[in-house]
């Protein structure tokens, strides 16, 4: 029973994880068709730049209370603006091009982890938090981190912002629009373009919060965390179906929980080929996604 | 025409995907009233009035009120005035019918005018909260319609607004563009001769992608071997045109 609990929280945070990479992918993939390669080194960015203010080089963060706080925010806001800037400088101009548009976030995707690993190393290092999120609690007969509930704690908070978010403000609602038809919103003269950079803001945000508690959950920063994760997420926003939040949040869960739950069952390792295989079934029974409709 | 026209369009050109579809269209639109762009099926009408919106790559040139717009994206141009009901509708399926019209609303077009359409189309207050795809073709067309006339418009596009609807919609929406038509002038696209015979004062035919007749609407109609050769056969002036109806 302990086992059971404490596999199941494993995996909804690690579904919480993915839900913060692919909300964001997700939107930005349903509103603008671009497959953005270069998400996992927005959760990068966030990790590091957590990481850096956590470890004393930012005045007033620090590794525990409100300078851990202020550390994730700094690293959340590093992320929010490189993934503005990425839109604007890169995204946008290739805009009429999308091939050299998906080549340029491979490129940024693969720049960044050389960038970072070139400044601090390729190794893994130490990531400074709080002592109260370092230990565990009992839950069912269970110690499971806490970690694991900020994780799902965040995850849900950044899903009903989200939800909030689309449903009852006028860029929300040209976002759910653009995710459907993007001439005829552009027709009603308005300026989509505008809802590029905010989406890309918003998926960069919940990208680099994810690098930020991500930290916490695996206790370490490396320059490929956020690679190896992007893949997942790709998996979840293809199950969860394209542009939608909620199904994005509905496919983290499963994945999570499957990868979790086979790896333990079955040989390490095996849980990721399980996703994999659970993605090809799904594409091949319902093309559209677990929900099949937006929002 | 003796006075300016609002909309001028001269050798507009489109070309998709390497091949031509408009090899110069010339059409003008009057200060009020309807005019009719006409024409068969593939003549290139919805091309010339995506071209003239900038929603597909063009060149040439359109004026509105003088005004050189041919450079403009297509959300500028349109909030210069322009209310456009596409072909199909384009209504947005998830969003519910105050969404689709409240997405419409523009700032610096007058307060969006509800009680024009809510008295136009009671039925879009009563299913306010129901999804946009969720509605008969008909009622489709009057959310695309309805978008048009929130707010303040130069001109209001529409682009066979009729076409599948039944009989007694067709009706309703032809009653709703001539009310519209005294207030801002319109270029519809139709194919109903009995709606275009009855709106409109001016028309364009289009043939192959090029202009091939302008003219008094009243005239075209009026004789019948023109409007055969311009028209097509099936759609002679005195028998109008009904299509399946879906709602
Ligand atoms: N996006 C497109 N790509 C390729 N061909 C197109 C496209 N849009 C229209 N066409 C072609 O251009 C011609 C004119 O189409 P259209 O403007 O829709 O005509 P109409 O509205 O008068 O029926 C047709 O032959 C059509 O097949
Ligand atoms: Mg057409």
């Amino acid at each position: 029973m302990s086992t059971l609990v404490l596999l199941t929280m494993t995996g909804l945070g690690l579904g919480a994880l993915y839900f913060l990479i692919a909300s964001g992918l997700s939107l930005i993939f349903g509103l603008m068709d671009v497959l953005n390669f270069a998400h996992g080194a927005l959760l990068s960015i966030g990790a590091y730049g957590t990481w850096w203010a956590a470890s004393g080089n930012l005045p007033g963060a620090g590794p525990g209370g409100a300078g851990f706080v202020l550390a994730v925010l700094f690293g959340t806001a590093v992320g929010t603006a490189a993934a503005v800037l990425l839109e604007l400088a890169v995204v946008r101009p290739l805009y009429t091009r999308p091939r050299e548009q998906v080549l340029a976030t491979v490129g940024v995707g693969l720049a960044v982890p050389a960038l970072l690993s070139g400044i601090w190393g390729p190794d893994a290092r130490t990531f400074p938090g709080p002592e109260a999120l370092s230990g565990t609690f009992g839950l069912l007969g269970a110690q499971v981190p806490v970690n694991r509930l900020v994780l799902i704690a965040a995850a849900v908070v950044v899903l009903v912002a989200l939800r909030l978010f689309l449903g009852r403000t006028r860029h929300g609602l040209v976002v759910r629009a653009g995710v459907e038809d993007r001439a005829m919103v552009t027709a009603l003269g308005i300026d989509v373009r505008r809802a590029f950079t905010l989406v890309f803001a918003i998926g960069g945000c919940a990208a680099a919060l994810g690098g930020a508690l991500g930290g916490l959950y695996f206790g370490s920063v490396d320059p490929r965390q956020g690679t190896s994760l992007l893949i997942f997420a790709f998996v979840v926003v293809v199950t969860g179906g394209m542009g939608s939040v909620t199904g994005a949040a509905v496919a983290s869960v499963v994945i999570g929980l499957v990868q979790q739950f086979a790896n333990y069952y079955t040989a390490a390792g095996l849980g990721d080929l399980a996703v994999v295989v659970l993605l090809a079934a799904l594409l091949l029974i319902r093309p559209r996604g677990l929900t099949g409709r937006l929002a | 025409m003796t006075e300016q026209p609002l909309l001028d369009v001269t050798d507009l050109r489109v070309l998709i995907g390497g091949r031509h579809i408009l090899h110069g269209v010339g059409l003008d639109v009057a200060g009020h009233g309807v005019t009719a762009l006409l024409g068969r099926n593939g003549a290139g009408k919805t091309t010339t009035v995506r071209g003239i919106l900038g929603l597909v790559p063009r060149s040439g040139s359109v004026r509105l009120d003088g005004e050189e717009t041919v450079a403009l994206p297509t959300h500028a141009l349109v909030r210069r005035g322009i209310g456009y009901a596409p072909e199909d509708r384009g209504v947005f399926a998830g969003l519910t019918v105050a969404e689709n019209l409240r997405l419409a609303e523009r700032r610096g077009a007058g307060e969006p005018a509800y009680a024009l359409v809510h008295e136009l189309f009671p039925e879009l207050k009563q299913r306010a909260r129901q999804l946009a795809g969720t509605l008969s073709g008909g009622q489709q067309q009057m959310v695309a319609i309805g978008r048009t006339l929130l707010n303040t418009n130069r001109l209001i596009i529409a682009d066979e607004p009729t076409k599948g609807l039944a009989p007694k919609v067709v009706t309703e929406v032809a009653q709703v563009l001539e009310r519209a038509a005294e207030a801002v002038p319109v270029l519809l696209v139709e194919q109903n001769l009995a709606v275009v015979r009855r709106l409109a004062a001016h028309c364009v035919v289009l043939a192959d992608g090029r202009t091939a007749h302008r003219g008094p609407a009243d005239e075209l109609l009026g004789d019948a071997e023109a409007a055969r050769r311009l028209l097509g056969v099936g759609h002679g002036p005195l028998t109008p045109h009904t299509a399946e109806a879906d709602s």
